[in-house]
């Protein structure tokens, strides 16, 4: 009998040398923490559900992981998807899932934290819960299981993954996390009142969290929802998002984790603000994050600086949805270019906004370095398209914003755009055809060089929750794949430009099954566990993903059910019907979101409440809450006196 | 005007040290890249007046002679570093191995004074632990493996599968009996000459399979104990640094 918390090492280490990549496995990450097991009281293993390549990076984990190793009386390690060869490997050893920081059992934490961005990580939760030996349903579990908590911007809809998990944070994590702890803190040092189900009503009634298993879903014949209502009294009918304010009061991460393995994203990043208020119609991530609070520029400034010193990072990424948009950006660029002049350190503002200021900016940034590519986000391909999505930019800024890019010594322009947005049809998205022309010609004029290239990267529309196109059909996938390849072939027949111009884009399978699983109901908790069963793993990987396997999965478990795979997807729905969703309250009044969802579809487009009068979205109301942005006065930074560099000879040798 | 760190093409190297590192634990899985990335960072935390290659993307100055492969632990790894500034070798040398992660331990730092490291990097002392084989049986497979003049293996490489002797390069090799938990586990250790192809203890296991049937049921552990020069007599791995070392004195 091995105690709790032990670590697993020597028995995953055996099957390490047959396995690839095994250096993802080990943890021995700089500023990763280790904990004694008995030290604490509360232990949280946080996962990211995909490979270590791609959750390591993650910000959300990282933060998460800092502010719960900060307190004396919680530890929190990290644990990743494992490939499929070491998945089968541990389970024909009896290796449990382990952390990678002491190579703990996931099984012998308190709380497992799962952070989703995307849904299409809902299958490695299901493989990580079964190899830790916590029953995949959440109704089998008992007191010896980690709580299963699910976060991250997917977590404004776990209906899908209601039946896998316990419990559902909506929002920023970072109060959140502390006071889970404290709850089960308390309720582990009462000898746990109540065994499980008294300590997940606890966390339910003070509104921190969302527990699925105390609402009740009943649904009208024709398989739309009747009515969520709690199952107790005590238990809040909507429960709310979270919301950080102050962001210079969080300063995290602060020793953010260098990984050993090479990850999708080496670099420092540092999040200069959070929320977005443009009001794309189609962007979850800027609807749920409302409202918009800014960090000061000394604020960014001493993340850097110390983010720098303890990783020794080269490359610092400034990241928040929309970057340029803060509203001291240009005093941030022009002083951590100044800076970091003479080192080595280069900056990158991953910006997408379609005017020229964004490009003085990318300039600023790489005062000494290669001006490869620049990449700019139109989303839409005819003006009729960008005002029914609400992306305000017209073919002159576009011209405009590119001719300034190519003037500058910018070679490559990279243009983002998506295809089955609500009303679209081939001529809207024919029209990316003429926009890349224009822009290839625009390119070659101002420069007088044919070596100029544009690359147009089309990713298939997937309606969300809590956005004004939460009602919108999604376009089938057939014709999702019939328009890109009419498209593809304009640019090919294209003599003059053609081969200026590149294509990327996926197939629109994928996106009906992202489509399920984001606007999906309890019942498709059924179907996620069949295809799991089936063999789904890594859907977010092309040579993983198997379209044939969901939409089986889907025919068996939806049998008999007034529903299916088209209900979810391409079905718009009216106002009446009861979303899945709609008892998560992420601030947006139901009745603005309507608006705007007619709005868009008489292609009349809102203005950004950061710079007009507020628009009533609700969430600073609802949520009480407040734009916190700039200016603060402060435009130029000290410039830090470094200490002498201490491993010099000293003179007189 | 605060301190400026020196500007990027203006960085020539005044001064070279070598470095002896180790690679242990759960650190053995890491890559050659992995560790490339991790000194690279580490040299920038610890604040070492690196010299910079000119260029649009300055490469700091590092050499890298012979590295174990994945999965190898080593005692003995070897690294050059090419300075902008004259630096006290001690110094670095605790700064450096205070900014890796543990598993990645640097062991000393000379001053480079003489030519020609790489070359004097001629043989590996190796020891690889076999778990679950008793020491009678690895002794037998080494006598067999030394009694044979030549004993070809396959490995598969970057070109592909390449065959090639991995008894020549062999010089000696002795087993122990030792234990590992309460299992028996031989300890095989040997001399072995670097060159190319090049000979690693993977090989000599393959080659020792080849002539003794010889399959371990549990992964080997194999570290790398030291390396350079061949001594006199052609048996004793010698100390690569210690010429640097004379130099200085
Ligand atoms: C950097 C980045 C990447 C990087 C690094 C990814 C990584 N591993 O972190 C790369 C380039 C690899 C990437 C890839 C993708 N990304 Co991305 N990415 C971003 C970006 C710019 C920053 C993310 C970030 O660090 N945010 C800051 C952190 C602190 O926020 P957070 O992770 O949400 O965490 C907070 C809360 O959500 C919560 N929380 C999170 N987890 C948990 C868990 C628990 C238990 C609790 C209690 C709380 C909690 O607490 C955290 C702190 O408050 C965002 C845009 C943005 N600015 O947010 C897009 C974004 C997250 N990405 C997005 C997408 C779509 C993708 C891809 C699917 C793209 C694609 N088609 O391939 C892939 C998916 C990768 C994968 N398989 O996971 C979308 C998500 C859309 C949505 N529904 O909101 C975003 C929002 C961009 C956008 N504007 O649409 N991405
Ligand atoms: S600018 Fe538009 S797409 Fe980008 S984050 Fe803001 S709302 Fe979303």
């Amino acid at each position: 009998m091995t105690s709790p918390g032990a670590s697993v090492f020597d028995r995953l280490e055996r099957l390490l040398p047959f396995v690839s990549k095994p250096i993802q496995y080990i943890g021995g990450e700089v500023n990763s923490v280790t904990k004694g097991w008995d030290d604490v009281e509360v232990r949280w293993a946080l996962m990211y559900p995909d490979a270590y390549e791609v959750g390591a990076p993650n910000q959300g984990v990282q933060i998460l992981y800092e502010v719960i190793n900060e307190r004396p009386d919680a530890l929190a390690e990290r644990t990743y998807a494992v490939w499929p060869d070491l998945e089968a490997l541990m389970r024909a050893n009896g290796v449990p899932q382990f952390t990678v920081d002491a190579h703990r059992p996931v099984g012998d934490f308190d709380l497992l934290g799962l952070s989703f961005s995307t849904e299409l990580g809902y299958t490695n939760m299901l493989t990580a819960l079964d190899l830790a030996g916590i029953p995949v349903l959440a109704s089998e579990r008992d007191s010896s299981h980690p709580v299963v908590v699910a976060g991250g911007h997917a977590a404004f809809n776990p209906e899908p993954i209601a039946d896998f998990i316990d419990a559902a944070v909506l929002g920023d994590g970072e109060e959140a996390v502390l006071l889970i702890t404290d709850i089960v803190k308390s309720w582990k040092a009462a000898a746990r009142p109540g065994g499980r189900a008294g300590l997940l009503l606890e966390l339910a009634k003070t509104g921190v969290v969302y527990v699925p298993s105390l609402y009740d879903v009943e649904y009208l014949p024709d398989g739309r929802i009747k009515r969520v209502a709690p199952t107790s009294p005590d238990v809040p009918w909507r429960v709310r998002k979270h919301t950080l304010m102050d962001l210079d009061q969080w300063a995290y991460p602060k020793a953010p984790l260098v990984p050993l393995a090479e990850t999708v994203h080496e670099r420092m990043s540092v999040e200069i603000f959070r929320g977005c208020t443009r009001g794309c119609r189609f962007c979850q991530a800027g609807m749920i994050t409302r409202p918009v609070r800014e960090r000061s520029i000394t604020g960014i400034a001493q993340i850097v600086e110390n983010g720098l010193e303890k990783t020794g990072y080269e490359e610092v990424g400034l990241l928040s949805l929309s970057s340029a948009d803060h509203s001291e950006i240009a005093d941030v660029a022009r002083n951590l270019a100044d800076r970091y002049e003479d080192s080595q350190v280069s900056l990158s503002l991953p910006s997408t906004r379609v005017d020229a200021f964004n490009v003085d900016l990318a300039n600023e940034l790489s005062r000494n370095g290669r001006r490869s590519g620049l990449t700019f986000a139109p989303e839409g391909g005819s003006e009729r398209m960008r005002k029914v999505i609400n992306k305000q930019v017209t073919e002159e800024d576009l011209i405009r914003t590119v001719t300034t890019a190519y003037a500058g010594g910018w070679r490559q322009v990279k243009l983002y755009f998506m295809c089955g947005l609500p009303t679209e049809t081939d001529e809207d998205v024919m029209q990316i055809a003429t926009l890349a022309r224009e822009v290839i010609r625009a390119g070659r004029e101002v420069t007088g060089r044919k070596d100029i290239r544009c690359t147009v990267s089309i990713g298939g529309f997937v309606p969300k929750p809590h956005t004004p196109f939460q009602w919108a059909a999604q376009l089938d996938h057939e014709a999702t794949d019939a328009r890109l390849r009419k498209l593809k072939d304009a640019i090919r027949n294209d003599r003059e430009f053609g081969k200026s111009i590149g294509m990327r884009y996926h197939d629109g399978k994928p996106g009906i099954v992202e489509g399920v699983l984001s606007r999906g109901d309890r019942r498709v908790g059924p179907v996620i566990l069949q295809a799991w069963r089936d063999g789904a793993r890594f859907d977010g990987w092309s040579e993983h993903f198997s379209f044939d396997r969901w939409m089986n999965a889907a025919a068996v478990a939806l049998e008999g059910q007034p529903v299916d795979v088209d209900w979810y997807t391409t079905r718009e729905r009216q106002r009446s019907e009861v979303l899945p969703w709609e008892h998560l309250d992420s601030g947006l009044d139901i009745e603005w979101l309507w608006e705007d969802w007619q709005d868009a579809l008489a292609e009349i487009p809102v203005d950004d409440c950061r710079w007009t009068p507020c628009f009533d979205c609700g969430v600073c109301d609802q949520l009480d809450t407040e734009i916190q942005i700039g200016p603060t006065g402060v435009v130029t930074l000290p410039m830090p006196e470094l200490p002498p560099i201490p491993v010099l000879a000293s003179r007189e040798s | 005007m605060p301190p400026q760190p020196p500007a990027r093409d203006v960085a020539p190297t005044v001064q070279r040290l070598r470095l002896r590192y180790a690679k242990r634990g759960r650190l053995r899985f890491s890559s050659h890249r992995d560790f490339q990335r991790a000194l690279e960072r580490a040299l920038r935390r610890a604040r070492v007046p690196m010299a910079y290659s000119a260029g649009f993307s300055p490469h700091p100055k590092i050499s890298y002679a012979n590295s174990a492969a994945t999965g190898v632990a080593s005692e003995a790894e070897y690294v050059e570093l090419g300075v902008s500034q004259e630096c006290d070798p001690e110094a670095v040398c605790r700064a450096l191995d205070e900014a890796l992660p543990p598993g990645l331990d640097v062991l000393e730092m000379v001053v480079a004074r003489t030519p020609d490291f790489a070359q004097r990097l001629e043989a590996s002392l190796w020891r690889v632990e076999l778990p679950g084989v008793r020491e009678e049986q690895a002794s037998a497979a080494v006598a067999a493996l030394m009694a044979a003049s030549e004993v070809m293996v396959e490995r598969m490489t970057k070109n592909g599968l390449r065959t090639f002797d991995a008894r020549g390069a062999v010089i000696h090799a002795t087993c122990a009996a030792g234990s590992s938990g309460d299992e028996p586990c031989a300890i095989l250790t040997m001399v072995v000459r670097n060159g190319t192809p090049s000979v690693r203890p993977d090989d000599v296991l393959s080659a020792l399979h080849s002539v003794a049937e010889l399959v371990p049921p549990i992964p080997p552990r194999v570290t790398r104990l030291a390396q350079g020069p061949l001594d006199a007599a052609g048996a004793v791995v010698l100390d690569p640094l210690e010429p640097d070392r004379a130099a200085g004195s």
